[in-house]
């Protein structure tokens, strides 16, 4: 069960962070209130605030950190790679919302813009957070097409558009973990939950039209806590970047279920 | 020295890099029963072979007549004949298998009506020589990388292949001209970590982050490349940078050539189609080195669109919004965000942007890492293999053509495996290392840890970006060449007063940042210096003062050695015109007109 309270060292509100000004004669500044710690420095987290003159900044919030870390503060920790929302390495918790910082507009944030790891993670430094856990929970939904007919030789499997269309959009996951850190229900039981994410997978193998261990697959969550802790909170489809709908996938699944006990 | 202990690990293969070659060899060499390591410094579905949009080429004729042959001839043509026919035919043989192969794992692939692997046409690709257009590029509607990536992971995870994920290579460890392994440091413990093998296959990627504005990554930083400049050994066919011709305007995300291949047209400031006139039968689907230098004389010319003339614009209204929701969603909403363009009702304004390096490693068709030595051209360095965008087989030449580089990762990923099936034994004993080994690692990451010069890393990185944008772009000369050269000369000095203020030593991503720009200062050097030597124009190459192909001197690879403080030695490699088996003819060099 999770704590109610954060432990003492990871409050971050003991520490006054440190203010970083913009650069006089900025004309269009917005402040960046960012979640810092170092586990090298034994200090408590902290929150910086650093003002970014956006007339030479990208519209982008990554935009934003990247200017910082080559600007202002290199020591800046942050995860990032693709820059157009594909790969999934920046996500994080932006004004309230996990989301990935690539493309996340600034000008879609009112007023300050406060930037903290995803939730419910254990911290690795700064804007890190630790997916072991996370990454565990997928390779345990088995993510791998599993058949006992074997393939043809000399051509593919054949699949109809129409089946291709159930996987297509499922298929899509970039493995961010945004919908699963925004669940209160992964928040409470992550340790056995599979959440959002890994069900998602899951989906995606049940419903693809090739795999043949789809009575394994559901026989697998047949559990209380790995699929049935989903409450149908429905965050984890808000949060998604790319617009999936795991709370559905999770629906679908539990749907299956029911169906087959008669 | 003591302040940075090892942690040493043994294994049978140890390979460099995570994205589709990477993935693909570990597999494979977990299949084989070999002990195999996969070092990452990212997680495996964040490795840029994700980003791929529009296919993988292989002529399975799923959609229309096809065969391999068609698909050698056009990937020499694209080459412009510095491609290697030997592996040309390798590959272009081995794509139907490699691709069905993928489709087996579970590669969500777009269907045809009958349940077939969808196909679209790509530039460059052909049928009977030149005669047709082929429809040849299987594709997961325009997320294909995304959907190998993850597919390959998966399949990793099947055979449970050892990952060490966030652990950033530093640099080989070399002895008597032997690969015994590599250094790495594990970024969440700041820890280091030397790896033994009896084989080290690089599959590190490209090093795009040369240019200013690029489709790359921010990983993409050469690392392989690097570590095999340090190690005292060449790069091959640097200065083939290829420019896509349609990265986004400013943002530089790449918009695929499949926009083109579902009929997406290029258009100039007067609506004029204007790829009629540079490539009168293959048009917009012309190779991408010719579109490219075509946009850049249209803009150069005051025919660009904008306030400034100086990007094109890409139509794709005319398709219909339900093709672009089945082929294109991920163009769509790639284009809303950051050109703020419904590409249902507006253009796309898109400029050639950096995005994918030719030359790398100089390898064979098996994947074995060769250098010259004395009157050998092709003498094997043991136990090093490279594979992906980081290797130079070379099966690009002078230009690639679209789809055929993540038929290049699985083919030679596989390759790679297989061959080191052959030729390691599981188990076999090993020698112990030297004492030095990893020193050079140690020495370099220590210095950079504590660098408390004047210059921040971002400041230097961004003086050597736009050297290399402003010096050695789509088109070049050899005065603006050597005048980079000289900016060049002053960025490797600059490198002796860098600043790194995070000395910690856990996720430390100022340091690894630093370390990546040594990589890719290394590499711009290379590049710019064989670009400043080649004095002729042949695919991506474009030399305004050498503007013809000049196969009597120059059909050949360039070698670049390059030393700590940025000296260039150049060296030449025949190519090689002569084909794997009698299965196919070789294709002799001629004109090359689309």
């Amino acid at each position: 069960m999770a704590e109610f309270r954060l432990p003492p060292n990871s409050r971050f509100k003991d520490v006054p962070g440190r203010q970083y000004k913009a650069p006089p004669g900025a004309t269009s500044v917005r402040t960046f209130r960012i979640y810092r710690w170092d586990p090298d420095s034994g200090d408590k987290p902290r929150v910086d605030s650093f003002e970014v003159d956006l007339r030479r900044c990208g519209p982008m919030v990554l935009d934003a950190l990247i200017k910082i870390k080559n600007e202002v503060d290199s020591t800046l920790t942050f995860r990032r790679s693709c820059r157009e929302g594909i790969c999934g390495s920046c996500a994080m918790n932006i004004d309230g919302v996990n989301t990935l910082a690539c493309i996340k507009a600034i000008e879609d944030v009112k007023g300050e813009l406060r930037i903290f790891p995803l939730p419910h993670l254990p911290v690795i430094k700064d804007l890190v957070p630790d997916l072991t856990n996370f990454y565990a929970q997928y390779a345990s939904i088995k993510p791998w097409l599993q058949t006992r007919t074997p393939a043809p030789p000399d051509r593919e499997r054949l699949q109809s558009p129409e089946d291709q269309e159930k996987i297509d959009r499922p298929s899509a996951c970039i493995l961010c973990a945004c919908c699963s850190t925004s669940c209160p229900s992964y928040w409470w039981n992550g340790d056995r939950y599979l959440g959002p994410a890994a069900l998602l997978a899951a989906y995606r193998w049940i419903v693809d039209t090739r795999d043949e261990a789809t009575g394994e697959r559901l026989d697998d969550l047949e559990d209380p806590f790995r699929l049935y802790r989903c409450h149908t909170i429905m965050n984890c489809t808000e949060a998604c970047p790319k617009d999936l709908n795991p709370a559905r996938a999770i629906a679908e699944i539990k749907k299956l279920m029911a169906e087959r006990q008669y | 020295m003591s302040a940075y202990p090892f942690t040493d690990h043994t294994y049978d293969v140890v390979v460099v890099g995570a994205g589709g070659a990477g993935l693909r060899a570990t597999m494979g060499l977990a299949e084989a029963g070999l002990s195999t390591a996969c070092l990452s410094k990212v997680f495996p579905t964040r490795s840029h072979t994700v980003a791929a949009q529009g296919g993988i080429s292989a002529a399975l004729g799923n959609m229309g007549e096809d065969d391999w042959r068609f698909h050698f001839y056009d990937t020499i043509k694209g080459s412009d004949w510095l491609g290697d026919q030997d592996a040309i035919e390798f590959m272009c043989k081995e794509a139907p298998s490699a691709v069905l192969e993928l489709e087996r794992f579970g590669l969500p692939f777009s269907r045809t009506e009958d349940g077939r692997i969808y196909q679209r046409p790509f530039g460059g690709m052909t049928t009977h020589y030149g005669k047709g257009i082929a429809q040849r590029t299987c594709a997961a509607a325009d997320r294909t990388g995304h959907a190998m990536l993850h597919t390959l992971y998966q399949q990793s995870l099947k055979h449970n292949a050892n990952f060490f994920i966030e652990y950033f290579a530093i640099d080989l460890i070399m002895e008597d001209g032997e690969c015994r392994g590599v250094v790495a440091l594990d970024l969440s413990t700041g820890t280091l970590h030397r790896f033994r093998a009896h084989t080290t296959i690089l599959a590190t990627g490209g090093y795009g982050r040369i240019y200013f504005s690029c489709t790359s990554a921010h990983t993409c930083t050469g690392d392989g490349g690097g570590m095999v400049l340090r190690a005292g050994l060449p790069l091959q066919d640097m200065e083939f940078v290829q420019f896509h011709p349609t990265g986004i305007y400013g943002a530089g995300c790449l918009i695929t050539e499949g926009v083109r291949g579902e009929g997406g047209i290029l258009r100039n400031a007067q609506g004029e189609r204007f790829m009629e006139r540079y490539a009168p039968n293959a048009k917009d689907l012309a190779s991408r080195d010719v579109v490219s230098r075509s946009m850049t004389i249209e803009i150069r010319e005051g025919r660009g669109v904008g306030p400034d003339r100086d990007h094109i614009y890409l139509h794709l209204e005319h398709l219909g919004a339900e093709v672009i929701q089945k082929r294109l969603p991920g163009i769509a909403e790639t284009s809303r965000i950051f050109a703020g363009v419904d590409v249902t009702r507006q253009p796309i304004p898109v400029i050639p942007t950096a995005h994918y390096n030719m030359g790398g490693i100089p390898c064979n068709v098996h994947g074995e890492v060769v250098t010259r030595k004395g009157d050998d051209p092709s003498a094997v360095v043991p136990g090093l293999m490279a594979i992906g965008e980081a290797a130079c087989v070379s099966v690009h030449g002078a230009n690639r053509l679209g789809s055929n580089s993540l038929l290049d990762l699985v083919v030679f990923g596989r390759a790679a495996a297989r061959r080191c099936a052959q030729v390691v034994k599981p188990g076999t004993g090993h020698r112990p290392l030297a004492a030095d080994a990893g020193d050079l690692a140690v020495s370099r990451l220590d210095r950079y840890r504590n660098a408390a010069g004047k210059r921040p890393t971002a400041d230097v990185r961004l003086t050597m970006q736009r050297t290399m944008q402003d010096h050695a772009a789509v088109f070049r000369s050899g005065e603006t060449l050597r005048e980079g050269c000289r900016k060049l000369a002053g960025v490797f000095e600059a490198m002796d007063d860098l600043r790194v203020a995070d000395r910690s030593l856990v996720f430390n991503t100022d340091l690894v940042e630093t370390l990546e720009l040594e990589n890719l200062l290394l590499q711009a050097a290379a590049t710019i210096h064989s670009a400043a030597g080649r004095e002729e124009s042949r695919g991506a190459h474009a030399r305004e003062d050498f503007p013809q192909r000049d196969d009597a001197q120059w059909l050949k690879h360039s070698l670049a050695w390059v030393s700590a403080d940025g000296q260039v030695h150049l060296d030449y490699r025949p190519v090689q015109l002569d084909t794997l088996t009698d299965e196919v003819e070789p294709v002799p060099p001629r004109a090359r007109t689309y």
